[in-house]
């Protein structure tokens, strides 16, 4: 794999950029005393004032069983839903002030999407599934087609642009998807199950994956039911009817890390 | 913080709209043929109906304007009491003294019976008249001989006679040689041409056509004209015909038909089209299936395509653009299948009027139409789908697979 060979243009891809970034600009993202609440009979509380920070280059894992509220979370940061009472904050933007006009600019623009099921067209190429990434951010074909060869090298399948979906392995097309979210250098990535429907070894090396990411500078938060997974996360948020109970940085590979998202932490999520 | 930024929202490029309006149709290509079949059926009746009767009464249009619209036929009536009224002999000169009128020339019914032979029953008349005929009537009435040649000043005088274009089919007489001969009112006269259909005279084309002075000699002719056909500048026809009843016969004006042949025609290929609207309207049958057609299959899609929408929300579609990519891929299948029904009924069209050696005309109306219903057809069948494509919420969308 050719990680950092690749020339990505936005401001957080590189670690020396990265501390400057962070100096004085807003958080990433800022998820303050949210509740989300469905109107249904009787009404479904999924989330119930929950807050924490992540600051720029964070890898954060957020885990939780079925029905803690980690996909309603989910929602909420990719502002694809919009909280009941609290705010969200991404890049310093609330949410809440921005027209559906603006939030989808702003996922265009600001938030990179993996989910479990990968969602590639089949019928176009790798290439043209990544570059479609860019697609609403008004990016010409061209350059939207020479960002994701950019893209895919990131993610080591810059030998196969034109391969179809149903020719790639599940890994692979997990990493066509991986490129698609990064293609827009965005400030986040949000990966919902990101190896639900990969096998051990190649849900192992999607996370080595977004480890190497992390490394050059990339907010990753991935949303998994798997504590296993949660504990390669150098931040480990976990979720429980709603509410944080755990928000904090845990030892990888012998030595402790500190998120620099410290002064954030909920007080009642520790545990 | 910078909550008071603004963040532009980036329009989707022409070219990116197209590719996305094609989505659909690239990846269901025999369903979207099958939807824009209707749409294409619908658009190739209505553009061959309007092709095909556009192209007949071209051609008659055509034949009646090379004939000149500025002819009128003068004949004699009935009279009060229902008998055939007598038109003055001196009616011709009379006509051609008005200022107006640019030729004049006649025929005159004659009593009598044609047949191939004397050997034929008398019974067998084959509707057949004799008529004599004034010299110059070919240019008049717009017709020309197609085999031999026409009476002259010579001719005229004696036992000859020239065949009507149907008059010499039933006599069963296709070419003139030396001797060929008919028997008209018990005796023979000689053959010496046949003239092409006249279309502004049908009466001549069932006509034996003699010479006004044979006609004396031989066949006992009172003199009386009984059709003249006269030629006016066109700028004056309807002058020329309010002035001829009077001015054929002076006496009794109530007694003179006149009637200009070309009205009539043109009014047939008018009435050419008098099944379209039966036609028509099975073409917007067609058309309205296939809309049906295009707005289920548009349903379908938005439902099949949830995921896809979703992630293309998630990408950082607008509500809008979704809605546009939709209704614009419906409009692009009616637009395929009225572009393939123009083709289809120009086609038909084309080959119906090559075989019947007419020209082809399609209507700007009917290609237009056919390609602007077939937009709006895209347009509304597709609206609602496209409604309740952006109307998705993504997070239903995306995870309730």
């Amino acid at each position: 794999m050719s990680i950092g060979s690749a020339e990505l243009t936005q401001p957080g891809f590189g670690d020396d950029r990265l501390a400057s970034a962070n100096r004085g600009s807003p958080p990433v993202l800022e998820v303050d005393q949210v509740t989300k609440i469905y109107p249904s009979e009787p009404p479904v509380t999924a989330l119930r004032g929950v807050s924490f920070t992540l600051e720029r280059g964070e890898l954060v894992g957020i885990v939780g069983p079925s029905g803690s509220g980690k996909t309603t979370l989910l929602h909420l940061m990719g502002t694809l839903d919009r909280p009941s009472t609290g705010r969200v904050r991404i890049t310093g933007l609330d949410v809440e002030r921005l027209s559906d006009r603006e939030l989808a600019a702003l996922r265009a623009t600001r938030i990179g999407f993996v989910f479990q099921q990968f969602f590639l067209a089949e019928h176009q190429s790798a290439l043209d599934n990544v570059a479609d990434g860019l697609l609403y951010a008004g990016v010409p074909l061209v350059e939207r087609r020479a960002r994701a060869l950019d893209a895919l090298e990131l993610v080591g399948l810059d030998e196969r642009p034109h391969a179809r979906p149903t020719q790639l392995s599940g890994g692979q097309r997990q990493r066509v998807a991986i490129a698609r979210a990064l293609v827009g250098s965005p400030a986040i990535v949000l990966a919902d199950e990101p190896t639900g429907n990969l096998d051990q070894a190649t849900g192992q090396a999607i996370l080595s994956l977004f480890k190497e990411l992390h490394g050059m500078g990339v907010t990753i938060v991935v949303i998994t039911h798997d504590q296993e997974i949660a504990n390669h996360m150098d931040r480990r948020i976990e979720m429980l009817d709603g509410q944080i109970v755990y928000d904090g940085t845990q030892e990888i590979g012998g030595s402790t890390r500190r998120s620099p998202g410290d002064r954030s932490r909920t007080d009642e999520g520790r545990r | 913080m910078s909550t008071t930024e603004t963040l532009a929202v980036p329009q989707l490029r022409p070219s990116d709209l197209g590719r996305l309006s094609m989505v659909g149709l690239r990846t269901r290509k025999l369903r979207a043929g099958l939807s824009a079949l209707g749409i294409a059926i619908g658009v190739a009746a209505i553009v061959a109906v309007l092709g095909l009767s556009s192209s007949a009464s071209a051609g008659l249009l055509n034949k009646i304007s090379a004939l000149g619209t500025n002819l009128l036929v003068v004949q004699n009536g009935q009279t009060l009491s229902g008998q055939n009224a007598e038109l003055p002999k001196a009616a011709p000169a009379m006509i051609g003294g008005i200022d107006a009128v640019t030729q004049v020339q006649e025929t005159a019914s004659v009593t009598g019976d044609v047949f191939a032979s004397p050997l034929i029953p008398t019974i067998d008349t084959n509707a057949l008249s004799i008529d004599a005929a004034s010299l110059g009537l070919l240019g008049t009435v717009g017709t020309s001989v197609a085999e031999g040649s026409y009476l002259n000043g010579a001719t005229a005088q004696e036992p000859v006679a020239v065949l009507g274009a149907a008059a010499a089919q039933r006599l069963g007489v296709d070419r003139v040689y030396s001797g060929e001969r008919i028997w008209a009112d018990n005796m023979w006269f000689y053959v010496v041409g046949i003239l092409n259909p006249a279309v502004l005279a049908p009466n001549i084309d069932s006509s034996v056509l003699v010479g006004f002075p044979a006609a004396e000699r031989y066949l006992s002719f009172d003199g009386h004209p009984s059709t003249i056909y006269v030629r006016a500048q066109a700028s004056q026809v309807d002058a020329v015909h309010n002035l001829l009843g009077a001015t054929a016969n002076p006496e009794n004006p109530n007694e003179v038909d006149i009637s200009q042949p070309s009205a009539a025609l043109v009014a047939q290929a008018d009435a050419q089209g008098a099944f379209d609207d039966l036609f028509l309207g099975l073409g917007a049958v067609a058309l309205l299936v296939g809309a049906v057609g295009v707005a289920n299959i548009m349903i379908i899609s938005v439902l099949e395509r949830r995921s896809e929408i979703g992630l293309r929300r998630a990408l950082g579609a607008t509500k809008g653009q979704i809605r546009t990519q939709f209704l614009s891929e419906a409009v692009l299948l009616a637009l395929i299948g009225g572009a393939v029904g123009v083709g289809i009924g120009a086609l038909a069209t084309a080959l119906y009027a090559s075989a019947k050696h007419e020209s082809v005309v399609i209507p700007t109306l009917a290609w237009a139409g056919g390609i602007g219903a077939a937009i709006l057809i895209g347009g509304v069948a597709g609206l609602w789908p496209a409604l309740r494509a952006a109307r998705l919420s993504p997070t239903q969308a995306l995870w309730s697979m």
